[in-house]
């Protein structure tokens, strides 16, 4: 406590210096929260977005299907089994058969995925129930992305072609019956949405599903032959990954301005100690002991960073709250990423962020305080109440 | 000696490597200190008198002998207790005051007692009493560089004496002062010495404060020569 109230008053009557320090400190202190909470808010959202268009509470996939190998399609679909029938009528589970298709935007040819939907289904955002009437042609929801890429919109036609389960080519017309925007882009980009009966009806393959997306109410009793649970882990797992990269990645260039602002203190231990000798003979002719001098000025220098805190909460709370309200928006092609983001991304920051933050601002500032500092531990105390340099 | 022996030097010589070689700043020295003694070592530059008074003060070691000081043998002291050492029972008073430049008046006479288990009502009644013993009750708020260089010896005066030490230690505390504060000065320390029966030893060469000496110990070449009560 000594040590503290000591260290304060040293640093406090250093004026100018003390309080360049700790601008420095804290404005990356609230660099680091921001960019910290930018990925934090991101992670929240996308997972939030993926759970309500995409991926529901779960998904039971057929044991072949695999999303990133267009070639399983055709083997990867099965009759959902009867066991599980009643969940889909309750609504707990909704079924989603893919195949791949062909969409001839003004004589332009773009490769597609038909997914055929429950009309009825609760699981998904997806706003299915678009898909009810009485249509000639196939009814057809699209998502942004596919909307602009194919340059589509409400009320008009496109010619589909499809294969069925022998192979047979056949093509019909479709009616975009909507346009619906998410921010995830495997519900959204190259992709059409059909009620599940048409599509089952056009591939031949009568009751059967490529997946299930399941809502929070259904349990899985792993039962089902053929077919396979996704949980949460495994459905966010690459998106989870590829927010940590982007996280580890944008975290140099804060490592690096963290890093001058420690060379800053850093600098101003050694100078102080150079500076100060005179005064360190003084404390130790007073009775402190070389490691009472040393933990002084290890606090003097750490509590840059305690300032920093304090001084950084005073512009940095309002600031993040404000963000974390009016969000940052990301660049026009978000879509680009491939991954889900939105339009613009609000700031999560947990306690835990904040104290993990603040915590490694501290522990850096207080060994970059104490590095310079065991040099007192050398220091003839004569020598020092002189001034000489040593 | 008439009074308590509070230092007892016996033979001490201090040698400091210097080149290959060394070089003897004490040679010899056999001294004793009561309580309540007002003396100095006197002497020219290089005599000797400022290391042995880093040597009383526990600040250095001798090469050879012993220097006890209140018991203890400042020669086997560990860094923890030669520091206990001056915490409790030692003050200093330097010739450039050493008063910590960003401390007030007040700050700067307790810090000593800040290095002492008391409550802070204690330190403040001690801090006041000291700065009354100086007459500087009134800059109590004002920093080093706001006062004069008399104003900052007797605030160093200050700090030396808030807890009432048994042994004071002065390094030529008048070298930068007029002649008229370091009169001011040495008639406070005299005073001081005879209230509170604080022993002084001071290492000078300053003909103002000899005059002031009730027991003068004249050094020359790291050999007292003289030891003579005024």
């Amino acid at each position: 406590m000594k040590a503290f109230k000591l260290a304060f008053r040293n640093l406090i009557g250093a004026g100018l210096r003390t309080w360049l320090n700790v601008g420095i400190l804290s404005f990356i202190l609230i660099l680091m929260i921001m960019q910290y909470g930018i990925y934090d808010g991101w992670n929240k959202q996308a997972v939030t977005d993926m759970i309500a268009w995409e991926i529901g509470s779960g998904q039971i996939w057929q044991e072949e299907y695999d999303p990133y190998d267009p070639f399983t399609l055709e083997d990867s679909h099965a009759p959902v089994p009867s066991s599980i029938q009643n969940e889909i009528e309750k609504g707990n589970l909704a079924p989603v058969l893919i195949t791949q298709a062909t969409i001839y935007p003004d004589g332009r040819m773009q490769s597609v995925l038909l997914k055929g939907i429950n009309i009825e289904q609760q699981v998904s955002d997806i706003p299915t129930a678009k898909l009810e009437g009485d249509f000639t042609e196939i009814p057809a929801l699209i998502g942004r992305i596919t909307a602009k890429n194919a340059k589509l919109k409400e009320g008009d036609f496109v010619t589909v072609r499809w294969r069925d389960v022998d192979g047979t080519f056949d093509a019909t017309e479709a009616l975009i019956v909507g346009v619906f925007d998410a921010d995830v882009p495997a519900v959204t980009a190259g992709q059409m949405w059909i009620p599940i009966e048409r599509l089952r009806e056009m591939t031949q393959m009568p009751v059967e599903a490529t997946i299930l997306i399941a809502d929070q109410e259904y349990s899985w009793t792993g039962s089902e032959e053929g077919w396979v649970l996704k949980d949460h882990d495994f459905l966010l797992k690459e998106m989870r990954e590829m927010i940590k990269m982007k996280k580890v990645g944008g975290s140099f260039i804060y490592v690096i301005l963290l890093l001058l602002a420690l060379l800053a203190v850093f600098d101003t231990q050694v100078l102080s100690i150079f500076r100060r000798q005179k005064e360190i003979g003084t404390y130790m002719a007073m009775g402190m002991t070389r490691s009472q001098v040393i933990k002084l000025f290890t606090v003097e220098g750490a509590m840059h960073s305690f300032l920093a805190v304090v001084v950084g909460a005073i512009p940095g709370i309002p600031f993040l709250l404000w963000l974390s309200n009016k969000g940052m928006a990301m660049p026009g092609d978000t879509e680009g990423f491939g991954m889900a983001i939105g339009a613009r991304i609000y700031p999560a920051y947990s306690m835990g962020l904040i104290l993990s933050v603040m915590l490694i601002i501290i522990i850096a500032t207080t060994i970059v305080s104490f590095l310079p500092s065991r040099k007192i531990s050398k220091m003839n105390p004569v020598e020092a109440i002189k001034g000489k340099l040593q | 000696m008439e009074n308590n022996e509070i230092v007892k030097i016996s033979a001490l010589v201090k040698r400091f490597p210097i080149g290959g070689g060394h070089f003897t700043a004490l040679n010899g020295i056999d001294l004793s200190f009561g309580t309540g003694e007002f003396a100095g070592l006197v002497g020219p530059s290089g005599s000797g008198k400022t290391t042995l008074l880093n040597i009383i003060g526990s600040l250095d070691a001798p090469s050879e002998g012993t220097a006890e000081v209140l018991g203890q043998s400042v020669g086997e002291l560990s860094h923890k207790k030669a520091a206990k050492l001056r915490k409790e029972s030692l003050g200093f008073i330097f010739q450039t005051y050493n008063l910590l430049p960003v401390y007030t008046v007040f700050e700067n006479v307790e810090f000593p007692l800040l290095l002492l288990d008391m409550s802070a009502e204690e330190k403040k009644r001690a801090v006041l009493e000291a700065l009354e013993w100086v007459g500087l009750t009134d800059k109590i708020k004002s920093r080093p560089a706001q006062l004069s260089g008399g104003e900052c010896q007797r605030v160093a005066i200050a700090r030396a004496m808030v807890k009432k030490p048994i042994l004071v230690l002065a390094d030529e505390p008048t070298a930068n002062l007029d002649a008229a504060n370091s009169h001011n000065i040495l008639q406070t320390m005299e005073k001081l010495n005879k209230d509170l029966k604080t022993t002084f030893i001071f290492a000078t060469h300053d003909e103002k404060v000899i005059k002031y000496l009730k027991r003068k110990i004249s050094l020359e070449d790291g050999k007292v020569v003289k030891d003579e009560q005024n």
